[in-house]
């Protein structure tokens, strides 16, 4: 450790401004519109953060590492935290909006201590229902991809089939769907199978329909046969092609599950959500909702992380 | 140098036709016989369209002629393969391979990598790419990527190396270099090498036979030994003389126009 002691008075703001919001949370009173007891959660969470914060500022002034890192996000969590601060002063304290629609943060918070173990039941299914559909979705696209993009016979078949069928958002199947499988979840599993194909066979396929030549020429002189053409030259050479087709099929995705969930399945987040919607439970209904964001964010962080591993080679060869 | 007794290529009266996309045929190659010796060096040289790319390209395989038969060590060629190694101007590794991968290509992929792992190093080393294994291609300069081209192409121990202007892209001094390299490994290998080049001097310091090729039509129109004693030097009076009898036949002379193409 060095004995270089900074102070970057950034790092305080987010301490700042999570008092200021404790504050006004303890001191100014409730809107006399809420009728229930105060609830602790909200004041819970912001004693959290105020204590972290803190955590980190002192940190700063010792570590350049974190100092720098957090010094950098500061204004950010500030803000952050002053427009949770705002939220909570137009729904609790001054009750601008329908409090039914609209409700406090400590109202959202509880149902995350009191319904938070079933919410991670259905989040749980959720994905499950995701996995099997996306595994599905795309290692078949990824097939389909080679086949078409490869081979002439197949593209001559499957091309036109591809763009009959691939524009139709795989939400307008469910109708048939739900009558042609015998589970919901098969059902539901086959539409999000549906929404990943079509985006990673067509990215797939020309992708590797725009391999270089030369690549392969040079593979064949050094002995490769088609197949090694194809699994490690084609494959390789489309991958950051086959990663797009993948990233707009993983959004098609959840858009397909959460449809899917709120028509036919019984079970999984997004039921989860369209039941406590009927309830009028709208604390429910935003919980849900801050479920789903945080699951899909880690989801295509983990997907970003697998293509930076994959794609290292084109460091510095693209700009993402 | 290493006598090897493979690595003929036998040519006779060649042919290869392109069809333009307006119906137009091009005779790109027109009856060229030649034989060219195992181990012997041997540069294509001439102006665009005389059809010495075609050539290349017929002995690797990658198109196949209209006429007249091609062999090598005898058996005719119908297809690309491993004991034909190519190199081209652009050193075409693939991006996603790091170096030490691009040269244990084709190892890999005849299967033949654990047995002969142990030669990927080896030719690191030969063509001067120790301490870059790791590296991806868009990290090489020219020459070092044309460098690890060499030694991709090198490791299957090809019969004959076709060499279609690899030093064409780089800069003169690195170009020197390599020439010299190439020499190098030549003498060490023994392996056949045709070169297809713009470049005169390049021509005359590394061949043991100038095939001077003319277009329209495309075919040899002069054969010449160069003849002089290894290591050459580029400014003794035959290799100043032979690089005017070349540039004469090149009819150089009449076409000053096209000075720089030649250079």
């Amino acid at each position: 450790m060095t004995g270089n002691i900074r102070f970057d008075r950034r790092t305080v703001l987010p301490t700042l401004s999570a008092v200021l919001a404790l504050l006004v949370h303890l001191l100014v009173p409730d809107s006399p519109g809420y009728t229930s007891r105060p609830m602790p959660y909200f004041t819970i969470v912001l004693i959290t953060v105020t204590g972290i914060s803190l955590l980190l500022a002192v940190l700063s002034l010792f570590f350049p590492a974190v100092r720098e890192k957090y010094a950098y996000k500061s204004l950010f969590i500030a803000v952050f935290l002053l427009l949770l601060n705002i939220l909570n002063t137009a729904t609790l304290k001054l009750m601008l909006l329908p409090a039914i629609y609209f409700p406090s943060p400590d109202r959202i918070l509880k149902v995350f201590a009191d319904d938070g173990a079933f919410m991670l039941k259905c989040l749980g299914y959720s994905l499950k229902l995701l996995a099997t559909g996306y595994l599905i979705g795309a290692i078949s696209g990824i097939t389909t991809g080679i086949l078409v993009g490869w081979n002439r016979k197949w593209s001559y078949w499957i091309s036109p089939l591809i763009r009959m069928i691939g524009p139709i958002p795989s939400t307008a199947w469910v109708p048939i769907a739900l009558v042609s499988f015998p589970t919901t979840f098969s059902a539901s599993a086959f539409l999000i199978a549906l929404a990943v194909w079509f985006p990673t066979t067509v990215l797939t396929s020309s992708g590797i329909s725009n391999v270089q030549n030369s690549y392969f020429e040079v593979s064949g002189t050094l002995g490769a046969k088609t197949m090694h053409k194809i699994f490690r030259v084609a494959l390789p050479a489309a991958a950051p092609s086959i990663f797009v087709g993948i990233f707009n099929g993983t959004g098609a995705s959840f858009i397909t599950l959460m449809t899917a969930e709120m028509m036919g399945v019984k079970y999984g987040i997004g039921w989860y959500i369209n039941w406590q919607k009927d309830m009028l439970s709208y604390a429910n209904v935003y919980a849900g909702l801050i479920v789903i964001a945080l699951t899909f964010s880690l989801i295509i962080t983990l997907l970003f992380r697998v293509r930076d591993r994959i794609l290292v080679w084109q460091k510095g060869v693209i700009k993402w | 140098m290493v006598e090897s007794s493979t690595g003929i290529i036998h040519a006779e009266n060649l042919k290869k036709v392109f069809i333009r996309p307006d119906g137009e045929t091009v005779v790109a190659l027109d009856n060229v016989s030649i034989t060219i010796n195992a181990g012997e060096f041997v540069s294509l040289i001439g102006p665009s369209g005389c059809g010495k790319s075609t050539f290349l390209r017929l002995i690797a395989g990658l198109s196949m002629p209209d006429g007249g038969s091609l062999l090598l060590d005898g058996t005719p060629i119908t297809g690309p393969g491993y004991d034909r190694g190519l190199v081209f101007q652009d050193p075409t590794l693939f991006p996603w391979l790091t170096v030490y991968d691009n040269i244990a290509f084709g190892l890999k992929v005849r299967k033949t990598y654990r047995q002969k792992k142990q030669q990927v190093r080896e030719f690191i080393r030969l063509v001067g790419l120790e301490g870059f294994e790791k590296a991806y291609p868009h990290q090489l300069s020219g020459g070092m990527a044309q460098r690890a081209a060499l030694a991709r192409a090198l490791v299957n121990h090809p019969k004959v190396l076709l060499l279609d202007e690899p030093f064409g892209a780089l800069d003169a001094f690195t170009r020197m270099n390599m020439q010299d390299e190439l020499l190098r490994i030549w003498d060490e290998r023994g392996t056949t090498m045709i070169m297809v080049t713009h470049d005169v001097d390049e021509a005359i310091y590394l061949s043991d036979r100038i095939l001077v090729m003319s277009s329209r039509p495309a075919k040899i129109e002069s054969i010449i030994n160069v003849g002089i004693g290894r290591p050459r030097s580029r400014d003794l009076p035959d290799f100043l003389r032979l690089r005017a009898r070349i540039l004469q036949i090149l009819d150089f002379a009449g076409k000053h126009a096209d000075i720089q193409y030649y250079l």
